[in-house]
Formats: C-alpha cells, sequence, structure tokens
C-alpha cells in the first residue's frame, strides 16, 4: 500500500534526524485527557471502561503518552518518533475513517526553540514537497502575548487568556470589557446588590464562592472599559494574513503600539531565518495570526500545517506545533520545551494518486 | 407488512393510543397486560411493536420500525444523523418536555450562561475539579455547551433522580427534562433562562432507511392520508 511506503519512509527520515522509535498505549486514561481538553474530547475520542480501571479512551493522537513518556524518563535533548493507529469519533460525517495511521516526530530541547521548530517544520516540509501543499503557520505566543499586555486588568487578561482557543467566546469577551455589548439587567442587579433569594443553600459551590463571584463583578463593573485603541490593535493582528515575510513586517509594525508582543515578533523573526537556512524561502508560506486557534488547544507557540491546495473537504495532511505548557502539566512540577508534528500517510496517499 | 414502533408503557402508551384512536385506527395490546404484543385495527397491513421508548430511534435508523413513536429529545441523543436516518410526520400534541440547564437556586451570581462559564472557570480553581452536570444526555448537552463556549465542566451520568444530585454533592448542577419545572424547585434549583437545550414532545417519526414493497407504500400512504400525517 503506497500508505504504508510513505509511513516507513517518514519514519526512515525521522530515524536519520535522530529519532528514537517509541510506541504508546493504545489505551489511555481518560481523566487525564479529560483535564487537559475538557469535556468536548468525549465527542471526538471513544471512551470505554472496565470497573478497575474506570473510563479509558483509545489514543486520539500520541502526544499526551509521548510527552508522558519523555517526562517520567527521557534525556535531553530528546528525538522520538513513532507510527500507529490513533481513533476517532466520526458522528457528524461517516465517510471520514474512525481508525487512520499517523506518524509523528516530537522534539523536546531547552536550548534555540527557533531551531528546534525549524528542524520539525522542514523535515515535514521535505517528506511533502512533491505534493500539491499550501503550509501554513501561526504563533499562538504572538497572541497570548498580545493579551497579556493589554492594559487592563489581570482578571479580565485571564478570561481573554482561558478562551484563546474559542474565538466566538473570545470575541464575546472583548465586546464586553470593551463596554461595546449590553450588560444584562440581571447583572446590573446584582452588582447593585439588589438581588436576593429565599432558596437555601445546597450543593457543593459554597456560599462564600457566590459572594466572591459577586464581588468580583462589582470590581469588574468599576473598571474602565478596555481602550478602543486597544482593541484595534487586537483586531489587527488578529487579521494578518500574509505570506510570512510581509506577515512579519505587519506585526512589527503592530508591536511599535502593542510592544508585549515584541519578544514573541523576534521569536517568530528568528525562526523564519532558521526555516531560510534550510532552504525554504519564508514567502512561499501563508502566515495567519489565528492559525490553529479552533482545533489545536494544546499549542501554545508555533503551529503549522500542510493543507490540499485544491482538496478544501480534505483534513491537513500534517499538523503540528509547540506545546511548552503540555509538558508542565504533564511534567508534576517539571517542564522542557517541546515541538512535533504529525502527518497521515492516508491522506498523502490520496494526493499521490491524483497527483 | 408496515411496522409502528409505539412505547410500551404508561401515560406515553395510553396517549399514542388515543392519539391514533381518534383518527379511526384502534391500537390496543394482546393478550394479558405483561405482554408486549399489540394489534393494530382499522386499517390492514400494519402490525404494532411495543418496545422501549428509548429503543424507538435506534430501531428506525436501523430500518427494522417503519414508524414510531418517541420523543424529539431521544430521536436527537441517540441518532446523531437523525435528519438522514428519520423523518418527523406529525407532532402528536403531548410528552411536552424541555431539556434545560438547572443550577442552584442560591446560585444569584448565575443567570445566563456566560455566568456559568465565568463560575465553572472559578470553581475548578477552587475546587482543583471540573464544575459536574448531572444527565443523561450527553451528547446533547456536551454540544450545547460547547457551542456556547463554556468550559471547565465535567458531565456525569445520571439515569434517574438528577434533580437529587446537588443535594448529595455528586454534581454541582444538572441538565435534565422538565415539563413543569415543579421537581426542579421541590430540589431548591432554578432553570437557566438561555439554558433550553430542546424542546420535546412526543412525535411520529418515519424511517427513512426502512426497505418497503410496492404493497407497504400504498399501505403507508393510506395510513398517513388517515392519520392526517401525509
Amino acid at each position: 500500500m503506497a500508505d504504508t511506503a510513505l509511513t516507513e519512509a517518514m519514519l526512515a527520515r525521522f530515524a536519520e534526524a535522530g529519532a528514537a522509535r517509541v510506541d504508546a498505549p493504545i489505551l489511555l486514561d481518560a481523566e487525564t485527557l479529560l483535564d487537559l481538553y475538557g469535556e468536548d474530547i468525549r465527542g471526538r475520542a471513544y471512551v470505554t471502561s472496565d470497573a478497575l480501571r474506570g473510563e479509558q479512551m483509545l489514543r486520539p493522537d500520541f502526544t499526551v503518552p509521548v510527552v508522558q513518556r519523555h517526562m517520567s524518563h527521557g534525556a535531553e535533548p530528546a528525538r522520538y518518533a513513532y507510527a500507529g493507529a490513533v481513533f476517532r469519533k466520526q458522528e457528524r460525517d461517516p465517510a471520514r475513517p474512525n481508525e487512520y495511521t499517523q506518524v509523528g516526530y516530537e522534539l523536546f530541547a531547552r536550548d534555540d526553540p527557533a531551531a528546534s521548530d525549524a528542524e520539525v517544520f522542514a523535515l515535514f516540509h521535505a517528506a511533502l514537497a512533491h505534493l500539491p501543499l499550501r503550509a501554513a503557520m501561526g504563533d499562538i505566543g504572538i497572541l497570548t502575548a498580545a493579551v497579556q499586555g493589554l492594559h487592563t486588568t489581570e482578571r479580565r487578561r485571564a478570561a481573554l487568556m482561558r478562551h484563546i482557543w474559542r474565538p466566538r467566546r473570545f470575541r464575546a469577551l472583548i465586546d464586553r470589557f470593551a463596554g461595546r455589548s449590553a450588560v444584562p439587567a440581571h447583572r446590573v442587579a446584582l452588582v447593585a446588590g439588589t438581588v436576593a433569594t429565599e432558596a437555601p443553600h445546597t450543593g457543593l459551590r459554597a456560599p462564600a464562592e457566590i459572594a466572591a463571584r459577586i464581588e468580583a463583578l462589582r470590581e469588574d463593573a468599576a473598571e474602565p472599559p478596555l481602550a478602543a485603541g486597544q482593541v484595534a490593535l487586537l483586531d489587527a493582528l488578529l487579521d494578518v494574513r500574509e505570506t510570512a515575510d510581509n506577515a512579519l513586517s505587519q506585526l512589527r509594525d503592530i508591536a511599535v503600539d502593542l510592544p508585549a508582543i515584541g519578544a514573541a515578533v523576534d521569536g517568530l523573526s528568528a525562526r523564519l531565518d532558521q526555516v531560510a537556512s534550510r532552504g525554504i524561502a519564508p514567502e512561499t508560506l501563508d502566515f495567519e495570526a489565528s492559525y490553529g486557534r479552533t482545533s489545536m488547544e494544546y499549542y501554545d507557540g508555533f503551529v503549522f500545517g500542510f493543507h490540499a491546495a485544491k482538496r478544501a473537504d480534505l483534513p491537513p495532511i500534517a499538523t503540528g506545533g509547540r506545546y511548552d505548557a503540555l509538558t508542565a502539566r504533564l511534567g508534576a512540577g517539571q517542564a522542557i520545551p517541546a515541538v512535533g508534528g504529525v502527518l497521515r500517510p492516508d491522506l498523502a496517499a490520496q494526493l499521490e494518486g491524483k497527483a | 407488512m408496515i411496522k409502528l414502533g409505539v412505547p410500551s408503557k404508561g401515560r406515553l402508551m395510553d396517549k399514542t393510543f388515543d392519539w391514533f384512536g381518534k383518527r379511526g385506527i384502534t391500537l390496543s395490546r394482546s393478550g394479558s397486560e405483561r405482554e408486549y404484543s399489540g394489534e393494530v385495527s382499522g386499517i390492514g397491513g400494519v402490525s404494532l411493536v411495543l418496545l422501549s421508548a428509548g429503543e424507538i430511534p435506534r430501531e428506525l435508523a436501523a430500518g427494522r420500525l417503519h414508524l414510531g413513536v418517541t420523543g424529539t429529545d431521544l430521536v436527537h441523543e441517540k441518532l446523531p444523523l437523525w435528519t438522514e436516518q428519520v423523518v418527523s410526520l406529525a407532532e402528536l400534541g403531548f410528552g411536552h418536555a424541555d431539556l434545560v440547564l438547572a443550577v442552584p437556586a442560591c446560585w444569584i451570581d448565575v443567570e445566563t450562561l456566560d455566568d456559568l462559564d465565568a463560575a465553572a472557570a472559578a470553581f475548578r480553581a477552587h475546587h482543583g475539579q471540573r464544575l459536574r452536570v448531572a444527565t443523561k444526555y450527553h451528547r446533547l448537552v456536551r454540544e450545547f455547551l460547547r457551542d456556547a463556549g463554556v468550559a471547565d465542566y465535567a458531565i456525569v451520568d445520571s439515569q434517574g433522580a438528577t434533580e437529587g444530585t446537588v443535594a448529595n454533592l455528586t454534581a454541582e448542577m444538572i441538565a435534565d427534562i422538565t415539563s413543569t419545572g415543579e421537581t426542579l424547585r421541590a430540589n431548591h434549583l432554578k432553570i437557566l433562562p438561555d439554558g433550553l437545550v430542546l424542546k420535546s414532545q412526543a412525535t411520529l417519526w418515519k424511517s427513512r432507511v426502512a426497505g418497503m414493497d410496492d404493497a407497504d407504500r400504498e399501505v403507508l400512504s393510506r395510513l398517513l392520508a388517515q392519520l392526517g400525517a401525509d
């Protein structure tokens, strides 16, 4: 089969880059994944259970088990390669496979994140060079830096950070903080202290927690709205969608007024230099500031994907990115910068057939 | 033979029998009260299958029933692709029930989904666990909350007495079917005004996949004409 050949070729390529071949269990502890992704993961991953171990999930991807493996006994720096089946529920579209192969590469390294990002990206770029694909990238780190740099309260920044991966909710929060959406009557009354209840207390959420939230709303209501200029800068940033070289200069312009993103934009610049030094011209790559916001929730820096140029119906052929924070959450107090990617040989083979 | 599936017990069965009876088609249980087989008179070529309302969606989707009476809630929860598998022929005007989100009435700070999301974030930060929602409608509730952008919640399964889970500290809030809201009030819960997940009532469904020969098609069109559901 064409995709088996491609899998072997990818694994050989990854081995040449210094990766150790690893495997991962098919059954994963559901609680770990639920804590990371929230309840939504149940819509995408198969859940099963036994009376002794509780809920288990059929692995929806390799990243979590590979990170767990590295965090428990990995040397540094480390490069891993893997290939195997992943399982995804397809409740909406029966034509999409619910079991398919992923081939992946993960790199754990403390030094020179730009070089690590470029190493991973270039490996996938080279492996897919023969296919008619569009390479796109983004940087969640620039978005989070922009949010952290907003002139507003820590509480508002935290609320926005929490919804970076839910663009619609993020937008609703921005509108509220900017005073663009009407404050619900109930909230006005709550802040004014005119809401009371006869209802007895019930449940685990304590009266003090309810009081604390009302106090938080009161404090927030006293805050000035997020300045229109700040919102405009954020909008300009989210709208950046250009070839990578042009995107970089647009971001540099925005950074003049939003200095908080300066370091992250320097990071992008260094990454593009590293990519260029591996023979890939930045003007051939698309950069979208919002790239990866809806589908790649554990990535927190560089994100990338390779899309079939003429097959908008297909999912991306390869995706990847940086997930430093994930290693901290799975590492029980330890963390290490990490970046990786996966490729779907079945989709690549489909394109090869039609190329 | 056209196979018609009807809930096998309780008010839903009685009201379904009434609804058909008013349209000249008599459905009845054959034999003893305990026997789950039925008879149809007033039209030929139709057989009655009595089964649990919760199984009727699956049987329609599998094509083992041509027609079935069950709630909108059950069809939407059990058949993600319901629009491709079944078609609604008639709303029967009973079995009204709304799938709603309900929180403790003492949560005066939570009135909208936006409040709920903020409360869930604070709850997780404070307790180190996600805010638990007790329900048996896992998929409908999950999709509703996802579309609303609510995060940091966990669904816990509750197949009955769901309103009691909050006082029993096994969930912080619930999503359940209610018709009058009486049980919710008795358990000191209130409905979130923008937390209406689904409006449901007993509905006559037709399977899009059940096989029919010419005779079956003729029977079905006569039946639907008589029911005024064509």
